[in-house]
């Protein structure tokens, strides 16, 4: 049905291509066919115009600004290299815009060696200044570069030592430093933008990076469109084209509806589509359209306790909730194959992670044992209470995720199952942000991504955002220590230490992991999700 | 005239000043604020020291009278403020809002006149009794379906399953088409709905009869004599029409994938995004007070009862016209 139109105009279609072909092919002639050589041999085809839609406008191309979240990250991706480059496959760091890096056994001091042949797109070249003024400009604007403050906590200077070494000096250790570079609110900006006023940077305009795209224009709710930059030649090692974009241009549509995204793919209006829902998979796949996807990295989807509330600081009503909840029957439920079953407060993609299976898995009857033991007991209904005041539980969620009401049913229904009676309270964010600020709730629904195990420091430390109010001095200890650790070998082990007693001690419930998933045409490849499981970069992205 | 023009210019004025005055304290009796929406939900290193130096830079940590007279101030001089999520000058983010918007509010309300209008007179025009029931009973249905709905269906009708149009981007006039088809919807619905209503009551009136006895075919009748007449109810209506237009746009440009002030708003909104939602409220009033204006100034061209009833009695009387203007 959806392609009758087509067929019938075949005879015409026929035409076209064979023009189209003769056009090319004679093109080709007149230019000494230097780019088409390589398109008969399964080598990359050069040139095309990609268009990408997107779900959310940009807001902001500043890279350490405020945007609208992963989809300003695809199109900033672009524009601006960092120091480090994370692969994808196992996590692990390599060179990028640093050709070297070393980190001091504290955990303090981190020099990096820049590469000599880098230069922005105004043509000025990258050099140690450029990095210290860049992470410098970082501070200075304090919170208004959201993205990047949190990674210069304790910073004490930037020192650029000669033209091309740089060092970081920070008065407490922070471990996590050589990932965050890698991320693009730490990308690395030239002159001309940091002599632009912060407020001015938001329109792309001024926005100068190393990237292998410039910005040839954004409009606000309408698009992003991005030019090859000529002469890029320091993509990390792990892609397979390590010089200039195959592609000519990208442009980032923003098509906010999930459903028109998905059509604009299968009509042909569009060549890739960022934020494929669950539901939306099927049709992708019945249309026989590619779907790239990739295991989001950070804390998982799974409920955390308010433990600074009556239900979230009795450590026995946690243990109960945790027996109580099945995954695998949500993952069922709610969600595909393409998202796995929670084995750890972190999911697998994230470096650090440790399979925590063996402290987890569903068991209502111990459930019910435990509540028993604690005091609980049930009435005629089933719902249980204890000195005359019944057991309830009230969950906050946002509805960032759409399959998270069918979760959170079915977690109802399975607490209720041994006798906790559970309000499920869905706000709009801005109330959602407050009753976590205010420590207002029980327990809220909902995940957090990064592709660093100190995320869980972020989430959990009661130094940080401590949303959560955990009061456990052994797990701060592992936090803080991982973040001071002097080799990744031991600070994986306290990262292990740190998911091992979170499920112990349940203070995060998980459930499912994320997976960020992209749409394509057939034609189009090398479209790659990153180590943080958003957008790559697209110099192996071809299309025809 | 000029008198009666200046009061209402006047009090038009003092319509925008409540509306934005309004919408100010609302905006911040919600939870939450907007720097604290900047970092949004993920817990973070940013200290709560780090946000309110923000909210000091921006002036949002001084009281909220102190603020508003500010603002106030600023906007009596054509400075709306920036945006706290982009910085970006508000002004100029409505300026490029507004001419998106206008275009498909504009195509929508021309296809909702012509459709309503002549599913009106069709309605009433025919001696078809079913015929006329099957078209009287499209317009309550017009009202009820969800624009949401309907423009999903028609892009997936005409852009994905029959190419005819795009579904994103702007190809000219084929990507006003589906928008404005989906805003005219409700709006046509509505003026059907009245005008038929009134062009029946018309009909019935001992001038039809006259112009019916001297000859006149039906079509004069109705085009000639009731239609004049009977759009009177559906033009003191066009100010909820426009406003209903607009607030229309919020969900056809999202579904549509255009940029304009409904997508404004609705980001704005979300990010609790203060000065700009204030922006977007004051083109809306402006919008809704000069089409009010519009149609009492051309209300007595259309009926010169009410000319000549504003001169002859200087007393408010009973049995008032709709949309009598003031005295003068």
């Amino acid at each position: 049905m959806t392609h009758l139109p087509r067929r019938t105009r075949r005879p015409r279609t026929a035409l076209l291509v064979a023009a189209t072909s003769a056009t090319a092919l004679a093109l080709a002639a007149c230019s000494g066919g230097s780019s088409a050589s390589d398109g008969g041999t399964g080598g990359a085809t050069d040139g095309g115009d990609l268009v990408f839609a997107v779900q959310n406008d940009p807001i902001s191309l500043n890279p350490s600004g405020t945007g609208s979240g992963n989809d300003t990250l695809y199109v900033t991706r672009q524009l601006v290299d960092s120091l480090l480059y994370q692969d994808p496959k196992d996590g692990s760091l390599e060179p990028w815009l640093a050709s070297s890096w070393t980190a001091s056994k504290d955990a303090r001091t981190f020099t990096f060696t820049l590469r000599d042949d880098v230069t922005f797109s105004d043509g000025t070249p990258l050099t140690a200044q450029s990095v210290k003024d860049t992470f410098d400009d970082i501070v200075k604007n304090g919170a208004k570069s959201l993205n990047a403050i949190g990674s210069f906590v304790g910073l004490d200077k930037v020192v650029a030592k000669d033209e091309h070494t740089v060092e970081v000096d920070f008065t407490t250790p922070n471990a996590a430093f050589p990932q965050a570079t890698s991320q693009v609110a730490l990308g690395i900006l030239a002159e001309s933008t940091l002599r632009t006023p912060y407020d001015d940077r938001a329109d792309g305009t001024k926005v100068v990076g190393s990237g292998p795209f410039v910005l040839d224009h954004y409009t606000k709710n309408v698009e992003a469109v991005l030019t090859k930059r000529a002469g890029y030649a320091w993509a990390p090692a792990s892609f397979d084209n390590t010089t200039g974009a195959h592609l000519d241009t990208v442009t980032f549509r923003v098509v906010p509806e999930a459903g028109v995204r998905t059509g604009t793919l299968t009509s042909g209006q569009s060549d890739v589509v960022g934020g494929v829902q669950p539901n939306d998979v099927a049709q992708l796949d019945s249309a026989g359209l590619p779907v790239v996807h990739r295991a989001n990295p950070g804390v998982v989807f799974g409920l955390t306790f308010n433990e600074s509330s009556t239900f979230g600081k009795d450590p026995e009503l946690r243990k109960a909730v945790a027996l109580a909840i099945d995954p695998k029957q949500v993952q069922q439920a709610a969600l595909d194959d393409l998202f796995a079953v929670a084995t750890s407060p972190l999911g697998t993609t994230t470096p650090g992670y440790a399979d925590e299976s063996a402290h987890l898995g569903a068991d209502p009857d111990e459930a019910k044992k435990v509540l028993d033991a604690d005091g609980w007991t049930s009435g005629s209904d089933g719902a249980r209470s204890k000195g005359g005041k019944p057991l309830t539980l009230t969950i906050q969620w946002i509805s960032n995720f759409a399959p998270n009401q069918t979760s959170l049913e079915l977690v109802q229904q399975q607490l209720k199952a041994v006798g906790i009676d559970v309000r499920l309270e869905s706000s709009p964010v801005p109330d959602f942000l407050q009753k976590l600020q205010s420590g207002d709730f029980d327990a809220a629904w909902g995940n957090s991504s990064r592709a660093d195990g100190d995320i869980l420091r972020t989430s959990y430390s009661s130094a940080a955002s401590n949303y959560y109010r955990v009061d456990d001095p052994t797990l701060e200890k592992l936090l803080q220590g991982q973040l001071a650790a002097g080799d990744d070998t031991q600070r994986a082990a306290l990262l292990a230490q740190a998911q091992e007693r979170i499920v112990e001690q349940h203070h995060q419930v998980p459930v499912h992991e994320l997976t960020s998933i992209l749409g394509t045409q057939k034609d189009v490849h090398g479209v790659t999700l990153g180590a943080d499981s958003r957008l790559d970069l697209l110099v192996d992205a071809t299309k025809g | 005239m000029l008198r009666y023009v200046a009061g209402r210019l006047g009090q038009a004025l003092l319509v925008l000043w409540a509306a934005y005055t309004v919408s100010f304290f609302v905006l911040w009796a919600l939870p939450s604020d907007p720097v604290s929406l900047l970092l949004g939900t993920d817990p973070s290193d940013v200290t709560p020291e780090q946000l309110a130096a923000v909210r000091h830079e921006y002036g949002l940590d001084q009281p909220l009278l102190v603020q508003y007279v500010h603002q106030l101030g600023d906007v009596l001089h054509g400075d709306l403020g920036r945006s706290v999520s982009t910085r970006q000058p508000v002004t100029t983010l409505l300026g490029d809002a507004i001419g998106p918007t206008a275009q498909i509010a504009a195509a929508g309300l021309l296809l909702a006149v012509l459709l309503g209008g002549g599913l009106a007179v069709a309605a009433t025009l025919t001696r078809n009794r079913r015929l006329a029931g099957t078209l009287l009973g499209l317009p309550p249905l017009g009202v009820a379906v969800p624009g949401f709905w309907f423009g999903l269906v028609l892009l997936q009708c005409f852009s994905f399953r029959l190419p005819l149009f795009p579904a994103i981007g702007d190809d000219g006039l084929a990507s006003i088409v589906l928008p404005a088809v989906t805003l005219a919807l409700p709006t046509g619905a509505v003026i059907a709905q009245l005008l038929s209503k009134s062009l029946t009551a018309a009909l019935r009136e001992p001038y039809a009869e006259t112009a019916r006895a001297k000859g006149a075919s039906p079509a004069r009748v109705h085009l000639r004599h009731a239609l004049r007449n009977a759009s009177l109810p559906a033009l003191t209506a066009a100010g909820l029409l426009v406003g209903g237009l607009l607030g229309g746009t919020v969900v056809t440009e999202t579904v549509f994938s255009r940029p304009g002030l409904g997508r404004l708003t609705a980001t704005a909104v979300q990010s609790q995004d203060v000065p700009v939602v204030q922006g977007v409220v004051l083109v809306g009033a402006t919008v809704f007070v000069l089409v009010n204006l519009a149609v009492d100034l051309v209300y007595p061209v259309l009926d010169p009862r009410v000319e000549q009833w504003r001169r002859r009695r200087t007393p408010r009387g009973h049995g008032t016209p709709a949309a009598v203007p003031q005295p003068a």
